[in-house]
């Protein structure tokens, strides 16, 4: 059941005292946000902050050690199969079949949500075009450039027009070029009232995009608020001052 | 479970099958360039090892001359080459050697006391002989035995009724009805049964390469991260798998009919041999995700599922070439024998398709081939799937 804060609270995104340890790491240290319907929300933070290990809990792939996590007004852990049709996951890593072409990539991840063949076709062909892939969309993924499946990579991630995507770190190793134009797409996903989740260690990243962060390092939340709210209350000149003032170390350093 | 998602599974790594040749190469060639190696190095040899052959006897002489015949049969006996089983009837004789539980059947025909009796009273005078005919019905599913045997029985029958003197003529013959088809056999006939489990053996590896190598590129993780269920992953994967098992014993096939190959199978037997290789392909499906939930990587995989591949090769698909009888026993414990078995009594011997043999091999295969899967699958989904 989706519970009674997704419906009047309009929280699609609650993570409440979150505790995830590997072995002898803590990889997420008592992470409690709140995200709500419609916001482009940005994770920030170094290289090993605990960003995907957030995501993967998030997305149900991953048991927290402890904690509670809802997604959409269910719970993940009971209710796992509700989430993951309401999701879109951009994995960090590319994952993509080599063997299959661009288009048949999309459509393999429209056929595991039960799309109907014409919404795949018109989600299919919108997706190539926005991601510049519409001339190569026969051509097989392993012929494709560094770029292209980092491209193709998002767009599978988003055939079924998912009400809530995890983008994690979908611009990394982009040319600025590319960068833009992924940029755009992101607003344009969030003009269409998604709620996303994304991922970065890019500070200019965040700064362009998201409507509020979560700064976070060795998983825990150092910094919440809207970019604005952030440089005022550090008095930064952008988030990356704001990230040395909270820790004295650059956030791109641990790259 | 949902026939959509199943179906795109189905595509997707049919498509690879296609698109990738190197696993087409692997799993087709290797079995077909082994298989030829195989029948070369063994070929006119035989190897069966078994120096004791169990015959059934069946006889119909119910003359005046009854002692003869119980001579015979313990003459016959006497060798310790030859283990004696009577029966009542011809049916239940050759009923027993078309599930190759006896290596051939001798039928004492109803005149044998006499002819014998005949030969001692005149023999110089062959106008007096009464002619009769022993008739001798091999299993052609055993080189050996079509070899070995007839000659053993020609010279106890000469010692009986001749005794050391040297002849040349006797009133008894040894007749051998199914030696014209024995006589035609080459050693891919003996080879062929074996070769369709064993191409299908090699399944493992490929199942386990792909589950594998979809792991180490975070596809499976991707995948988990939809509503596609784990079974409906591995129920697509084995589907495609199982195209490719068509595939596979297709190509055998034909290529074992092209270098010569012939059975007395008719169409129902071809198509049982092909439905248990069939099922048996499940069987390697389940090794393979047995495979890919131990191995961590897949050049790992590929080691580990010989230890599946090895054992299932030797001991259970060259059965009717023979083996040391240790090889033997311990071929009863892997599946391929079992198919090999079924399909020796089907296509070498022509059983058919009811034969008691055949059945229960059948049930066997069936019925390790579902274990396997579901300890595959079960295991996979808590081990193998991220
Ligand atoms: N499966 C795992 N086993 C052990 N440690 C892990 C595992 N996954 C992540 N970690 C550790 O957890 C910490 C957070 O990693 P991660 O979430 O990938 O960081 P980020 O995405 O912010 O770069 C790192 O120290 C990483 O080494
Ligand atoms: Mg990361």
């Amino acid at each position: 059941m989706r519970n009674h804060t997704f419906f009047v609270m309009q929280k699609v995104i609650i993570i409440e005292d979150l505790t995830k340890r590997f072995e002898d790491i803590t990889a997420i240290d008592h992470l409690t946000l709140e995200v709500p319907k419609g916001e482009l929300f940005g994770l920030l933070g170094p290289n090993g902050a605990g960003k995907t290990t957030t995501i993967n809990v998030l997305c149900g792939i991953l048991a927290p050690t402890s904690g509670k996590v809802m997604v959409g007004g269910y719970n993940v852990f009971t209710e796992p199969r509700k989430v993951k049709s309401l999701i879109g996951v951009c994995p960090q890593d590319t994952a993509v079949y080599d063997y299959l072409t661009g288009r048949e990539n999309i459509e393999f991840f429209g056929h595991l949500y039960n799309l109907p063949q014409e919404t795949l076709a018109r989600n299919s062909a919108d997706l190539l075009q926005k991601m510049e892939l519409t001339d190569h969309q026969n051509r097989r993924v392993s012929k494709y450039s560094g770029g292209m499946r980092r491209r193709i990579n998002l767009a599978m991630a988003l055939v079924h027009s998912p009400e809530i995507a995890f983008l994690d770190e979908p611009t990394v190793a982009m040319d600025p070029q590319s960068r833009h134009a992924v940029w755009d797409f992101i607003r344009e996903q969030k003009s269409q009232g998604k709620t996303i989740i994304l991922t970065t260690h890019y500070m200019e990243e965040a700064e362009e995009l998201c409507d509020r962060v979560g700064i976070i390092d060795y998983g825990r939340l150092i910094a919440f608020g809207s970019p604005a709210e952030l440089r005022q209350k550090y008095n930064a000149e952008n988030l990356e001052d704001v990230f040395i003032q909270l820790t004295g170390r650059r956030i791109r350093e641990a790259v | 479970m949902n026939s959509e998602r199943m179906l795109a599974f189905t595509r997707k790594n049919l498509k690879q099958i296609v698109r990738e040749p190197a696993s087409l190469f692997l799993v087709i060639l290797f079995p077909v360039v082994l298989t030829l190696v195989f029948g070369i190095s063994f070929g006119g040899i035989g190897g069966e090892q078994s120096a004791v052959y169990d015959i059934g006897v069946v006889t119909l002489d119910a003359g005046t001359y009854p002692v003869w015949a119980l001579t015979f049969v313990d003459a016959l006996d006497s060798t310790e080459i030859l283990i004696i089983r009577r029966y009542e009837t011809l049916e239940a004789a050759q009923n027993d050697l078309i599930q190759g539980s006896v290596k051939a059947v001798l039928v004492i025909p109803e005149r044998f006391g006499e002819s014998c009796t005949s030969f001692v009273q005149a023999p110089e005078n062959p106008a007096l002989w009464v002619e009769s005919t022993v008739d001798l019905f091999l299993d052609s599913g055993s080189m050996f035995a079509t070899q070995a045997i007839p000659p053993i029985i020609q010279q106890v029958l000469t010692t009986l009724i001749a005794g050391e003197q040297p002849t040349v003529q006797l009133p008894v013959h040894l007749g051998i009805p199914s030696l014209v088809e024995a006589e035609s056999l080459t050693v891919f006939d003996y080879f062929t049964p074996g070769i369709f489990a064993f191409a299908v053996i090699f399944l493992t590896m490929i199942v386990a390469q792909t589950f594998t190598v979809d792991r180490e590129k975070g596809l499976l993780r991707r995948i988990n991260t939809t509503p596609a269920s784990p079974f409906e992953v591995i129920l697509g994967y084995t589907i495609s798998n199982m195209g490719l098992a068509v595939i596979q014993v297709a190509v055998v096939f034909a290529m074992a009919f092209l270098v010569g190959y012939s059975t007395p199978a008719g169409l129902p037997g071809l198509f049982f041999a092909f439905v248990i290789v069939m099922v048996f392909a499940l069987c390697s499906v389940g090794f393979g995700l047995i495979t890919a939930s131990i191995a961590k990587t897949p050049g790992a995989a590929t080691g580990i599922s010989f230890v599946f591949i090895v054992p299932q090769m030797f001991l259970g698909t060259f059965v009717s070439v023979g083996l040391s009888s240790v090889a033997q026993t311990a071929g009863k414990f892997v599946p391929s024998y079992y198919v090999t078995d079924a399909l020796t009594s089907l296509l070498l011997r022509g059983a058919p398709v009811t034969s008691q043999t055949v059945v229960l091999d059948f049930v066997v295969v069936t019925a390790v081939s579902i274990g396997v899967l579901m300890v595959g699958a079960l295991a996979f989904r808590r081990y193998g799937n991220t």
